[in-house]
């Protein structure tokens, strides 16, 4: 990395200092950029450790019968490979992304608060390192599964109280990050950006950072309790003592709700920017996509329970959660058609960016179907905890989030590096990863449908042969991504010479500064052109 | 001239068993388990017709978005030498298309909030069973016969570790059965002496949390007679995947002699 970043220095001779040598560069900076790439090594290293345990939950599930792992120790990897997916991979990449771009896209010279921005960052390999360690204490790590649900949770061994810390500091980090998404939005803006003029992902993730602000604490309140329950004698969630177990799903999911849309909502962003692109055409319907965004942000808040329909709610209150869960289609929907109206009568090139994008409308919605059909309170009394949930909140997360991670990355990495990546490579890649994706996740909504439960080490015989056809895409969408670092790490270090505007169809002002980047941009405020700003 | 016709013959005749007896393995194993079961109640049959009725309305707009979709990224390829057109923005369109779905939602929303209602209406049951979870078995109380049990995975070890081969019924099966009379409006009540579990057999048509310190309040009306198989639903720990549950439905008579049974059988233990 640190050789790509002084060729961009020397190459152009900027004037400023350019970025400091050695290790210290890295502990002490402030630069967006730096930081940017910070958050996206990170990601890309916890995506291969939440991959690994996420190929031993498969590879135990390939054969009814207990094979490989004791069924507490799954318990602990299906805990942990969703507690790192979430916290480690999919929101520290969209992060790292905001880092980069955000400033470079409204025409800033760096995000507003460059000192919180390195504390934001430095403190998730302390939290990740302390959740991770908590599979050596006593008792092993966390095995409720990610939404802690007490009183299961408070069996927990002695990694219990470093599990809460650990979630304390992602919900700073994340806080905080949000905070310098929202200060740089709404300070920095080059003069003629107004908010109606910018870019797509700007737009999704001031929403989204919204949503942080608002359900992060929420969370942290949940897990705070829970600590006291456990060493402080309360009974929040204790019914023996006059709380109530329920209360917690009720406070946990009125974070979760949010949170996995403050893991899709940028992702709408990325494939925002990039189909309009590769359509060689604007992005249709601007306006209603802002306000379409909005309202998803909105409605998030009040879908909470249709998670817990089977917890025994009033009927009326099962009634509200499934209209409001199912209104949500709506603006999902808007989203998705003016996606397709954005390339009709375009004049289309299928690159890989463009590719990932495409692959992610499609199975994003395949996951918004099954989401849709969730929302149906009663058959959910049957759907709900089955391999069919598994399945729809992948379709959402791995071709959906993680997609357009990687779209985002084949489209930005020769604006970050100065190099086009291998195009030959990277197809391999997406073929690899979307047969990969499919083949491990559209099986599991027969096993959840014919009957069987999530979060299980083992089996009834009928679902043997779905099984294993999931495990064997999930060793091949797994294996693929290690041809994505390779090309990641071949692009930085070497590959042609990509042009300032990259892409024949890009706009933006990102594409109006050389390639690679450098080290500083937009020390003068640029001037706003019509063919660079939307609206 | 023989011997060849007499080859062809017999080559047509293996081809013909092997695809016969692979047909046969295909319907014996669990490649055609791909939906959710009917079940055996009205409930049951009513959240089968919903969740068709919606898989297909699915299925539906996903065939004419993709085909849209899909006709567009074969024509509208630069390749073709196509120019793009510039247009993007239609107020028209975009209320079209809010309020098309909206219209199509309130056709779902109208048969769910029937069928919800009617699950929700626990009044005039016949008899009553409580079910407690336990970290990892199931308990059941009959509370108007006075009977009550455990009922416990009966899959030995050897079986779950590979050592034995499997039986068909492999971690769906408990030394005692609930049993439970057919064409009886029956409410179950669930609940749990330690954690949350779940308890489900999807012939039903539903699953409910078994929740400590709470009581969930739900009814079935079995119509078939049959043995029917579910799970626990919710992660409960180590043992999650082996606290199975199996339900005997029988007819009143058979039920009313089963009570018998148990009621003797609890005096006898009690009178030693
Ligand atoms: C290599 C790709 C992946 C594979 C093979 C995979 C596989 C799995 C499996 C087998 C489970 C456990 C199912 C069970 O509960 O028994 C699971 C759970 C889960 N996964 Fe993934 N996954 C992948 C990627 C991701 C990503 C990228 C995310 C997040 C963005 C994610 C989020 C989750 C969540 C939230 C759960 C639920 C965990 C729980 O309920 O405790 N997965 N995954
Ligand atoms: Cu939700
Ligand atoms: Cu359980």
């Amino acid at each position: 990395m640190a050789a790509t970043t002084h060729d961009v220095h020397d190459g152009h001779g900027e004037h400023h200092h350019g970025p400091a040598k050695g290790l210290g560069r890295w502990l002490f900076t402030t630069n967006h950029k730096d930081i940017g790439t910070l958050y996206l090594l990170f990601s890309l290293l916890m995506f291969l450790v939440g991959g690994s345990m996420a190929l031993i939950i498969r590879a135990e599930l390939f054969q009814p019968g207990l094979q490989l792992v004791d069924p507490h120790f799954f318990n602990q990897m299906t805990t942990m490979h969703a507690l790192i997916m979430v916290f480690g991979a999919v929101m520290p990449a969209f992060v790292g992304l905001a880092n980069w771009m955000l400033p470079m896209m409204v025409g800033a010279p760096d995000m507003a608060l460059p000192r919180m921005n390195n504390w934001s960052f430095w403190i998730l390999p302390f939290a990740f390192t302390m959740l991770l360690s908590t599979l050596f204490m006593p008792g092993g790590g966390p095995a409720s599964g990610w939404t802690l649900y007490p009183p299961l949770v408070l069996q927990t061994g002695d990694a219990f109280p470093f599990v809460i810390l650990a979630i304390h500091l992602m919900g700073i980090s994340s806080i905080m990050g949000a905070i310098n998404v929202i200060a740089t939005i709404f300070n920095m803006r080059a003069p003629g950006m107004t908010l109606m003029r910018m870019p797509l992902f700007v737009w999704t993730w001031l929403i989204t950072a919204f949503l942080l602000i608002a359900v992060m604490p929420v969370l942290a309140g949940a897990v705070t309790m829970l600590l006291t329950d456990r060493y402080f004698a309360t009974s929040f969630f204790n019914a023996a003592g006059g709380g109530d177990p329920v209360l917690f799903q009720h406070i946990f999911w009125f974070f979760g709700h949010p949170e996995v849309y403050i893991m899709i909502l940028p992702a709408f962003g990325v494939v925002s920017q990039i189909i309009p692109t590769f359509s060689r055409k604007p992005l249709f319907g601007y306006h209603s996509m802002v306000y379409a965004t909005a309202a998803i942000a909105f409605l998030s808040f009040i879908v909470w329970g249709h998670h817990m329909f089977t917890v025994g709610m009033p009927l009326t209150a099962e009634l509200f959660f499934m209209y409001a869960t199912m209104l949500i289609a709506v603006p999902t929907g808007v989203k998705v058609f003016n996606w397709v109206a954005t390339m009709w009568r375009g004049a289309m090139t299928f690159e890989t960016p463009m590719l990932f994008s495409i692959a992610f409308v499609i199975l994003f919605t395949i996951g918004g179907f099954s989401g849709l059909m969730l929302a149906i309170a009663p058959a959910d009394f049957q759907y709900h905890d089955t391999y069919f949930v598994v399945a729809h909140f992948h379709y959402v997360l791995v071709p959906g989030a993680v997609f357009s991670i990687m779209a985002a990355v084949y489209y930005w990495l020769p604006k970050w590096t100065g190099h086009m990546y291998n195009e030959r490579l990277s197809r391999i890649h997406f073929w690899l990863s979307v047969i990969g994706v499919n083949v491990l996740f559209f099986p599991q909504h027969f096993l959840g449908l014919a009957g069987m439960p999530r979060r299980v080490p083992d089996y009834a015989l009928q679902f043997t042969e779905w099984n294993m056809v999931s495990s064997i895409g999930a060793f091949i969408y797994g294996i693929s991504q290690l041809l994505f670092v390779y090309i990641v790490i071949q692009t930085i270090r070497a590959g042609d010479k990509a042009t300032d505007r990259v892409w024949e169809g890009a706009h933006g002002l990102e594409w109006t500064v050389p390639s690679p980047a450098p080290y500083h941009t937009f020390d003068k405020p640029p001037k706003i052109s019509t063919a660079d700003a939307h609206g | 001239m023989h011997i060849k016709c007499l080859a062809r013959f017999c080559a047509v005749l293996t081809s013909g068993v092997l695809l016969l007896w692979s047909m046969a393995a295909v319907a014996e194993s669990g490649w055609l388990q791909l939906n959710m079961p009917r079940g055996v109640t009205a409930v049951s049959r009513e959240v089968y017709d919903l969740h068709m009725l919606i898989l297909w309305i699915c299925v539906v707009i996903g065939v004419l978005v993709f085909g849209v979709m899909f006709y567009s990224m074969y024509f509208h390829r630069k390749s073709r030498g196509v120019k793009p057109a510039q247009f993007h923005e239609s107020t028209k369109v975009e209320v079209v298309w809010t309020l098309v779905p909206l219209f199509i939602l309130v056709g779902m929303a109208v048969p769910a909030t029937k069928t919800l209602i009617t699950m929700e209406d626990t009044r005039d049951t016949e008899m009553t069973v409580k079910i407690t979870g336990y970290q990892w078995r199931w308990q059941y109380e009959y509370l108007d016969q006075d009977i009550s049990f455990f009922s416990t995975l009966s899959t030995p070890r050897e079986q779950i570790y590979n050592l034995a081969e499997k039986n068909t019924d492999y971690i769906l099966e408990v030394d005692n059965p609930l049993v439970l009379p057919v064409d009886t409006r029956i409410r179950l009540l669930t609940t749990s002496a330690d954690v949350i579990h779940s308890w489900w057999v999807p012939d039903l048509g539903w699953k409910r949390d078994a929740i400590p310190g709470f009581i969930n309040d739900n009814w079935t009306l079995i119509e078939e007679p049959g043995i029917y198989r579910g799970v626990c639903a919710e992660l409960c720990g180590r043992d999650h995947a082996y606290m199975p549950i199996v339900l005997h439905a029988v007819s009143k008579e058979e039920f009313a002699e089963w009570v018998q049974q148990q009621q003797q059988s609890t005096a006898i233990s009690a009178a030693h």
